[in-house]
């Protein structure tokens, strides 16, 4: 299968001197959606940067299927759609401009950008505000537009840098199905952001830089599937005032009707209710205490600092 | 990108740039021409009406040219400078960076919307002159191509201010520490032969003079400097300004980190 991006060895150190990657290696299949984790600072932004044109790289190579960014960089800016993380447009432009003129800047004539901007600003809920200037938008909406106009060529590769940063829950929820959408169409994507339950319920392979270095590049499931514990919270029905003996379960009463309960991977929920159950317990709820790839992240950033200590 | 693709590109940055100035000419086109009749009617009314002829011109008559040729310069710096700036400062310069389109188009593009805001203040400039003088035109090859030369000169010099500026304050201080002085002392309210030989000499080193005497020469037939001289200066300056100008941006100066 074509590689949508292949980056080798990418290297870049700013003037400053300082080093934001440490030769980065990575590869994103054509149809994957890709999330690139890291902490504030690890070098995803660069990253992104570099790919798009917008940093000079210090060394390395990046291809954009098969088309080199040094070389062939007109093919390879053609396939690439940039959400960047902070608002980028002329906010003195009205929307409906700042789409046509993207377009024109990949050489789409006027007609042709006017119906694909049409389309666009119906799918993001954006058609209403198509007159109006960017400066007049909400948070939201802004982020719908930039994305709005990182689809203006029809790239084949879509890279969005916290495109969900600041939106709120209903908007998120739309514009992970839109992404979704997309993606199903053909469209790869690669998502940064600081929101693991959207990486985990959006990505299907990951990558977590730190430091400049890629410390994990697997699958999603692969991932999940490191998890040797999982805990969770239980919202009970009737008030108990004594922890149950579950054995290997490690349980905390929160309050008389919370217990949270921290299950080894090798047992199964069942084991769990059934217990309950015949205890007279009520679970009216379950969720889990916090997101299963923020357990893995946070473990897997404690082990690279870790090892940074040490050498 | 095919050659009709860069077409499309290039008239689009062309078209947003035009709109741009369009849609705030009360901040771009309006002012050139309030000041410029004001200048028309202080030195050229009140104060002309004093001085006599200049090299057998009606005073008002000898300094439209050069009053023209300032709004020109002006503007077309001012249009670049504070474009393209501005287009850094709100990071949407981005938008050109991650297309295909070749660097050549984005400096073309930025150059002929200085110049069509300094065709359009030029126009709006000389039609108000026309109020206060009668307007003969002595060469009019001369006068539509030392116009259009002298804006991309301007242009392209407003381009690589932009591209340095850091702040507002950046983006000023050449036109009010450099261009303004240059522009007042090129010749515009007096011929240079009523110097002393030294001020004759060293106004020389002022590129602005060459302009102002060339674009008079258009319109009345008389100048300081040769004809082939001026135009030897302005395609000069253009061609360096220009190189300097794509040098900056292939290297990604103050646009790309």
């Amino acid at each position: 299968m074509t590689k949508a991006l292949q980056i080798k060895d990418l290297k870049k150190i700013y003037d400053n001197g300082f080093t934001a990657l440490k030769g980065v290696s990575l590869d994103v299949e054509e149809g994957d959606f890709y999330a690139l984790l890291g902490p504030n600072g690890a070098g995803k932004s660069t990253i992104i940067g570099i790919i798009s044109s917008l940093v000079n790289k210090t060394s390395g190579s990046v291809s954009i299927f098969g088309d080199n960014t040094d070389n062939d960089f007109a093919l390879a800016r053609t396939y690439l759609g940039l959400v960047p993380q902070e608002f980028n447009f002329n906010v003195f432009e009205p929307i409906g401009e700042i789409l046509i003129n993207q377009a024109g800047y990949y050489g789409i004539p006027r007609a042709k950008a006017e119906l694909k901007a049409d389309e666009l600003l119906h799918k993001l809920g954006l058609w209403e505000k198509r007159l109006d200037m960017a400066r007049q938008l909400s948070g939201g909406m802004k982020r719908r537009l930039m994305i709005a106009r990182a689809l203006m060529h029809e790239p084949r590769l879509l890279i969005l840098d916290e495109p969900t940063a600041g939106v709120d829950i209903e908007i998120r929820h739309t514009m992970w199905e839109f992404l979704k959408e997309i993606n199903a169409q053909g469209t790869t994507i690669i998502l940064t952001t600081h929101y693991l339950e959207e990486a985990e319920n959006l990505c299907r392979n990951i990558g977590i830089i730190d430091h400049g270095t890629l410390i994990e590049n697997t699958s999603m499931r692969e991932l999940i599937s490191r998890l040797q514990q999982e805990t969770f919270v239980l919202d009970l029905g009737n008030s108990i005032t004594k922890l149950p003996d579950v054995s290997g379960c490690n349980l905390t009463l929160l309050d008389d009707h919370t217990l949270e309960v921290i299950l080894p991977r090798e047992r199964a929920v069942n084991d769990l209710f059934s217990y309950l159950t015949k205890h007279d317990i009520k679970v009216l709820s379950m969720r889990n205490k916090t997101n299963r790839l923020e357990q893995l992240f946070m473990d897997m950033l404690d082990k690279s600092e870790a090892r940074g200590n040490a050498s | 990108m095919t050659n009709s693709e860069k077409i499309t590109a290039f008239r689009t940055i062309v078209v947003k740039e035009f709109l741009r100035f369009i849609r705030i000419w009360v901040q771009t086109v309006l002012p050139p021409v309030i000041t410029t009749a004001l200048y028309f009617i202080i030195f050229g009314n009140l104060i002309g009406s004093q001085i006599g002829d200049m090299e057998g011109f009606r005073y008002m008559d000898y300094i439209v040219p050069g009053l023209i040729m300032m709004a020109v310069i002006t503007n077309s710096y001012g249009n670049v400078v504070s474009s393209f700036y501005g287009s850094k400062f709100q990071r949407n310069v981005e938008e050109m960076l991650v297309s295909p389109m070749p660097n050549y188009i984005i400096l073309c593009g930025y150059v002929a919307g200085g110049v069509a805001r300094g065709i359009i203040v030029g126009l709006a400039v000389t039609l108000i002159s026309m109020l206060f003088s009668e307007l003969h035109v002595y060469n009019g090859w001369v006068l539509v191509s030392v116009f259009i030369l002298t804006s991309i000169l301007f242009s392209l010099a407003g381009f690589i201010n932009a591209v340095y500026a850091n702040s507002f304050d950046d983006i000023s201080i050449v036109p009010t520490f450099v261009l303004t002085p240059l522009t007042y002392l090129g010749g515009i309210f007096y011929s240079i032969s009523l110097l002393p030989e030294f001020w004759q000499t060293a106004s020389l080193a002022n590129p602005i003079l060459y302009m102002v005497n060339a674009f008079r020469y258009g319109f009345l037939g008389i100048t300081d400097i040769h004809l082939s001289v001026s135009y030897t200066i302005i395609i000069v300056f253009i061609i360096v300004l220009y190189s300097f100008s794509m040098h900056l941006l292939n290297k990604g100066k103050g646009i790309r980190t």
